[in-house]
């Protein structure tokens, strides 16, 4: 148990490669497997993701590609019966390590959700909240501006500040929860299928905020619109059934596929 | 591609059948309703209504001619007392307070009660008072020549800031209602602190497994535990077990030379507390589990501890469910009273609890004694006691209404 495990200068061993440790690629996953019980949904998953590009990973339902995304910031343990085997690589460390505290994972690499799920505070305190607990020094106003300007929702809410972040609509939601994502100044950004319950004016807000926030971060986003991985991404994974079928440059997997299952895939035979 | 002789033609059936459910529905309502209305008027029926107060010593032999008992100044009533109070009477309510300090109406209580000594020969409910005034007038002055003829309620500010004494006319609900609030605090002060933590560690802490699931089947069991039972293990743990403490005596309380021993308003509490305590780790533990798994998420992944995600998400967003789950049960403590009899309530208290370790007696005790009194007059104090009871239910919900209400908006814009 955690609570009574961690000593301090073990916890912070992650802390302590941050900002140092500089291996070639920003996240990597070796032979990664997750299970669902006896139900293998992940299956030996090796993967890396370059620093500061948008990487879409597609497939059709059920094939893992959520499950995965979840698992590289330690995000499946909240599930219950869920097991995870093999390495994911961060700076230079397993976040898997017994000694590498999940908080720690969560803060560097952060992530955004299918359904805008905003805290029920204030606009403010949704992107504050987070730096504060985290024992953000600097000062929260910059921080909030900031944040709310990088996913251009300044304007709109400037005014508004103080009110419930549930009166924005759901596009503005889903850019809140990035903007509370990236007010950690987090490394990694993931993005689970984060237009899926967006209209397409909002999905297209969203879409054209990934290539600024690709300057600072990098980002790993799931998708089942494998037109919006083609407009958004660098590179594109394609899972089928639990394993990486093909992974390669977005324009070579869409014009070029090398494997059969990729190219009945986006030609839409299947999915 | 018609396929309409496929399908039976039935919508009429179908929005009959409904509708005739709806009515049931509607129904059941109006029942319960009906009910409510039945027990409310039965109170108030006997809270209130005519009476026929006979004196025992005529008014008019005490005073001059040309004046009332009601209009003489603070000297003339005490040479009346002076005159008229037996040597040892005196003596007492000397004893109690002197005279001397004792205010005009004190005075007026006084000879009042000691010497006029009024008596309540007939009482009838608020119904007879209301639609057969004439046939009462009749019979009263027929039965009662000397007698009075006043409406009375029964709840009136005499009533409510006295304490119990043996005599109808002059009892009060003061010690039961001092003894009911402090009992409610003690169990409200214990149970909802425990509570609240036990649903969280089973909600959010807890694993899955066989101790866990045990323990949750447990608590449901608990929630159905007959009140009498609790009364038992208050008695065996708080008055007998722990008597040292809930007397009092391990804190030097025992100076104040009404120690009862272990049955004292604390271990009352305490024994309520444990007796709701199941019901408010359910309701908890299902405002908690209400809370959608996403707000945890999102919340974790911003870097939140387990602790963080508990304290500044989950609680606040449940906190109101809690909080009504929690005063319902304790609406039921403060009805409750065969586990208070078990636990040692006393049944006559003329002195007023003063602090966590006095004697007690609470609302519902004290409304059992009284309609034990054969007595009619105790019919209508009782009418009239538990009309305060409800009240201050009523009064407890209120206040949890509006605390609920307020968090809710916190919850809103906060």
């Amino acid at each position: 148990m955690r609570l009574f495990k961690k000593s301090a200068p073990e916890a912070n061993r992650l802390e302590a490669t941050i900002g140092s440790g500089d291996s070639g690629q920003a996240l990597e996953a070796k032979s990664l497997s997750i299970f669902y019980g006896e139900f293998e949904a992940v299956k030996r998953l090796s993967i890396g993701f370059e620093r500061k590009k948008v990487t879409a990973l597609i497939g059709p339902s059920g094939c893992g590609k959520s499950t995965a995304l979840r698992a590289f910031n330690r995000m499946n343990e909240l599930i219950r019966g869920v097991r995870t085997e093999g390495e994911v690589s961060f700076r230079g460390v397993n976040v898997y390590d017994p000694d590498v505290d999940a908080v720690q994972v969560r803060r560097w690499i952060g992530m955004v959700f299918q359904k805008p799920n905003p805290f029920s505070k204030s606009i403010y305190e949704n992107i504050a909240w987070g730096a504060r607990i985290n024992g953000y020094q600097g000062g929260f106003d910059e921080l909030v501006e900031n944040s709310l300007k990088q996913v251009a929702l300044w304007d709109e809410v400037k005014d508004k500040l103080k009110e419930s972040a549930y009166a924005l609509s759901g596009g503005q939601q889903q850019r809140l929860c990035i903007a509370r994502a990236v007010a950690l100044k987090p490394e990694i950004l993931l993005m689970d299928e984060p237009t899926s319950a967006l209209d397409p004016i909002s999905t297209a807000k969203i879409e054209s905020l990934l290539d600024d926030l690709k300057k600072r971060y990098t980002i790993i986003i799931v998708t089942h619109n494998m037109q919006q991985a083609g407009r958004v991404s660098d590179k594109t994974g394609f899972m089928l059934l639990g394993e990486l079928v093909e992974y390669s440059d977005t324009k070579e997997l869409f014009f070029n596929p090398k494997d059969p299952r990729t190219e009945n895939y986006i030609s839409g035979r299947f999915g | 591609m018609s396929g309409r002789e496929d399908f039976a033609v039935n919508l009429a059936s179908r929005h009959a059948r409904g509708d005739r459910w709806r009515l049931m529905f509607m129904l059941s309502t109006l029942l319960a309703i009906v009910f409510l209305g039945a027990l409310i008027l039965t109170i108030v029926d006997d809270a209130f209504g005519y009476v026929v107060m006979v004196d025992e010593v005529d008014q008019r032999s005490l005073v001059p001619d040309d004046e009332r008992l009601e209009s003489l100044d603070a000297e003339a009533l005490r040479a009346v007392i002076d005159e008229r109070l037996s040597p040892r009477r005196y003596r007492a309510i000397e004893r109690e307070r002197p005279f001397d300090e004792r205010t005009a109406a004190d005075l007026y209580d006084i000879v009042l009660y000691e010497i006029v000594k009024p008596r309540v020969a007939e009482t009838y409910t608020l119904f007879e008072s209301l639609f057969a005034r004439r046939s009462i007038v009749e019979e009263t002055t027929l039965a009662h020549p000397d007698g009075e003829l006043v409406f009375r309620s029964w709840v009136n500010m005499r009533f409510l800031s006295t304490s119990q004494t043996a005599r109808p006319l002059t009892t009060g609900v003061l010690t039961a209602v001092k003894g009911s609030i402090l009992t409610i605090s003690i169990t409200i002060l214990f149970s909802f602190p425990v509570g609240i933590a036990a649903a969280i560690w089973l909600e959010e802490y807890a694993g899955d497994n066989r101790l866990n699931r045990f323990i949750q089947v447990n608590i449901y069991n608990l929630a159905g535990v007959p009140s009498i039972i609790y009364g038992m293990l208050g008695l065996a743990i708080f008055v007998r077990g722990l008597e040292r403490f809930t007397s009092g005596s391990a804190f030097g309380a025992s100076t104040s030379g009404e120690v009862a021993n272990g049955r004292t308003i604390l271990s009352a509490g305490l024994t309520l507390a444990i007796l709701i305590l199941p019901v408010i780790i359910i309701n908890a533990q299902e405002a908690i589990r209400a809370i959608p798994g996403s707000l945890r998420q999102s919340s974790l992944a911003v870097g939140a501890t387990k602790w963080q995600t508990i304290w500044h998400q989950v609680l606040p967003a449940s906190f109101d469910r809690i909080l009504t789950g929690a005063v319902l049960a304790v609406s039921r403590a403060i009805g409750e009273t065969a586990p208070l009899v078990v636990v040692g309530a006393s049944t006559f208290l003329t002195q007023d609890p003063t602090g966590v370790f006095s004697k007690f007696t609470t609302l519902p005790i004290q409304i059992y004694q009284w309609t034990s009194r054969p007595q009619a007059e105790f019919r209508h104090i009782s009418a009239a006691a538990i009309v305060v009871l409800l009240a201050l239910m009523l009064s407890l919900n209120a206040f949890a209404i509006f605390t609920r209400n307020r968090l809710r908006r916190q919850k809103r814009f906060g």
